[in-house]
């Protein structure tokens, strides 16, 4: 936990706001997704990989609202991609296929799940919140595979994308690309917004001291419950587009790794910045897609049968390779930049 | 007499077998500042806890302008008139100085469930707390991160922080503790400047600022009060000289 603390972000500068260069690079990038695609020869591909770093940057930046800015080491975060996941799937099932019913829905449900494992949860601190975490998500989990109605273990296939007020205006993956997009800038400006009000500074305080934060008169549990069950809808509403995405929802969106992956995301991006946990789920994703590639590549020396042995095994060198990053770029990749832009 | 500010009647703490507040009865009145001396393991420290509400009492009654707050927890204390601060500096230290103060002076002003508008920026809130720090002297460190000032710098700010609740009360764990000559002595005149106007509470080794600030005295010895009295009083008293003072004085 202190480890966490001391990630901190810069210290404000008086009055006014600092221009951010590197979240407006970012969204670019985004939005000349669709360009880049297309550009690239395989389109489909390529906008369908952008569209999951998209979505789970949704997850992980909502993730970095209360690990980042709280130092609450929740680890039972896919809990919500499941929850947002499975309302698609579950209201679909039953007929239910527009958007506009199924995201509210799915924000209402993970708002309740935040609300009852956050106000239990939050009286616990440390390690032991980060183990009761884990213990709700696994018990979502559970409960999710022993749903035979719903495709249990197997999970299942979406008929189709939501409807949006009764029109497949996301049924191609162009128009889903945008949808994912408009929903990650929105969210991330909401976020930003969060973070610097009053709300947001009564959060940031309590991480740096609590007990500071209650001698001045602040009861911290009630903002700590209300970012967990925010940053709980953000991720439902992730779920939401992760179901739409691969037009299937199953009990592995909720597994532990899942929620070990978005933390590993949000460290990798660098602590309380956002778009560093956007950042660093991209970077995650992409090396996971294309360390196999590399390897191949830089085994160029190696025996025919080495060389795919090492292609195939190619999650020895990915796990090493993230604690080499972790260890050696405090603050992960945000942190890398500040640096190189600060002396 | 006037009614106190603060009273606390037949307090009690222990950890176990080990009894740390003895039956502890006292009554600040408003306006002066009534300092608590002690040898080191008095229960010196547990007793602001106590009625800081930072620990629960075994028994006995913390009474607050005549009501009974022995059961509230420290933030509703808080907002009752009670400020605090720390013997080990308790500060936010990756914030500045400024919002340190502003976030005091945002719990007792409005809602802090507002989830838009910059907060760093609301005039109302850096307007008061940039008063409160020129109080203690800090003004022109206000933009500096709290984690960097000079210790002496960070005793300064917690008055301030303190300040900013706008308190009735005000208890204060060892100020001038870790202070160099020059830092106690600008705490002490920030001291002196503020008793007029808030009715102070201070445990303090440093017996030239006790004696030179203090009304009047009460000492803890094993966590009973063995005498309340004015300064002069309390160094004629011959059963403090033994039980503490000793050659001190």
């Amino acid at each position: 936990m202190t480890e966490l603390a001391q990630t901190r972000s810069a210290p404000a500068l008086p009055f006014g706001r600092r221009f951010e260069l590197v979240p407006v690079i970012l969204f670019a990038v985004f939005a000349a997704g669709p360009i880049l695609a297309s550009a690239s020869g395989a389109e489909g591909y390529v906008l369908s990989l952008l569209t999951r770093v998209m979505i789970l940057g949704l997850a992980a930046m909502s993730l970095d609202l209360i690990l980042g800015y709280g130092a609450l080491v929740s680890f039972g975060h896919a809990a919500f991609l499941g929850i947002g996941a499975y309302a698609v799937g579950i209201l679909a099932s039953h007929g239910s296929e527009d958007a506009l019913v199924q995201i509210p829905v799915a924000l209402a449900a993970s708002a309740g799940f935040g609300l009852v494992t956050g106000a239990i949860s939050l009286r616990t601190k440390g390690v032991y919140f980060i183990m009761i975490t884990l213990a709700f998500g696994q018990m979502l989990f559970f409960l999710a595979t022993s749903l035979a109605a719903y495709g249990g273990d197997d999970g299942m296939t979406l008929p189709e994308r939501s409807r949006v007020a009764g029109t497949a205006l996301i049924e191609s993956d162009v128009a889903f690309y945008w949808a994912s997009f408009f929903c990650l800038l929105v969210t991330y400006a909401l976020a930003r917004a969060v973070v610097a009000s009053r709300f947001g500074r009564v959060l940031r305080g309590t991480r740096e001291n609590s007990v500071r934060m209650e001698a001045i008169g602040f009861q911290p549990f009630r903002y700590q419950l209300a970012a967990y069950v925010l940053s709980g809808m953000m991720a439902g509403l992730a779920g939401c587009l992760l179901a739409n995405q691969t037009e299937f929802v199953s009990p592995a969106y909720m597994t532990w790794q899942r929620s070990g992956e978005l933390i590993f995301m949000v460290v990798l991006g660098g602590l309380g910045t956002l778009h560093g946990a956007i950042i660093g789920a991209a970077a995650f994703l992409l090396l996971e897609e294309f360390l196999p590639e590399i390897l191949h590549t830089l085994g160029f020396m190696l025996q025919e049968d080495m060389r795919a042995r090492l292609v195939e095994n190619w999650k020895m060198i990915f796990g090493p390779l993230l604690i080499l990053i972790v260890l050696f770029a405090r603050g992960g990749i945000m942190g890398l930049w500040r640096r190189g832009h600060h002396g | 007499m006037v009614e106190p500010l603060l009273e606390l009647r037949h307090l009690k703490k222990n950890f176990g077998a080990l009894v740390v507040t003895d039956d502890v009865s006292l009554a600040v009145e408003p306006g002066e500042l009534h300092a608590i001396i002690g040898p080191n393991g008095a229960g010196k420290t547990t007793l602001i806890h106590q009625i800081s509400g930072f620990l629960s009492s075994a028994s006995g009654e913390v009474l607050l302008g005549g009501q009974d707050i022995t059961r509230l927890s420290m933030h509703e204390r808080v907002r009752r008139g009670l400020a605090r601060s720390f013997q080990i500096t308790s500060i936010l230290p990756g914030f500045s100085a400024l919002e340190n103060v502003a976030l005091a002076v945002q719990a007792r002003s409005g809602s802090s469930f507002r989830f838009f508008g910059d907060a760093s920026r609301e005039r109302g809130l850096n307007e008061l707390a940039m008063d409160c720090l020129e109080q203690v002297g800090l003004g022109d460190r206000a933009f500096a991160t709290a984690g960097f000032l000079s210790h002496g710098e960070k005793r300064q700010l917690e008055l301030a922080i303190a300040l900013a609740t706008r308190p009735r009360l005000l208890l204060l764990d060892e100020p001038l503790a870790g202070t160099g000559h020059d830092d106690s002595q600008r705490v002490v005149e920030t001291l002196r400047a503020l008793k007029s106007r808030i009715t102070i509470v201070l445990i303090e080794h440093d017996m030239d600022a006790v004696f030179s600030l203090a009304d009047r005295v009460s000492v803890l010895v094993y966590g009973r009060v063995i005498a309340t009295d004015t300064p002069v009083a309390i160094r004629a008293n011959a059963e403090v000289r033994t039980a503490y003072l000793g050659e001190e004085v």
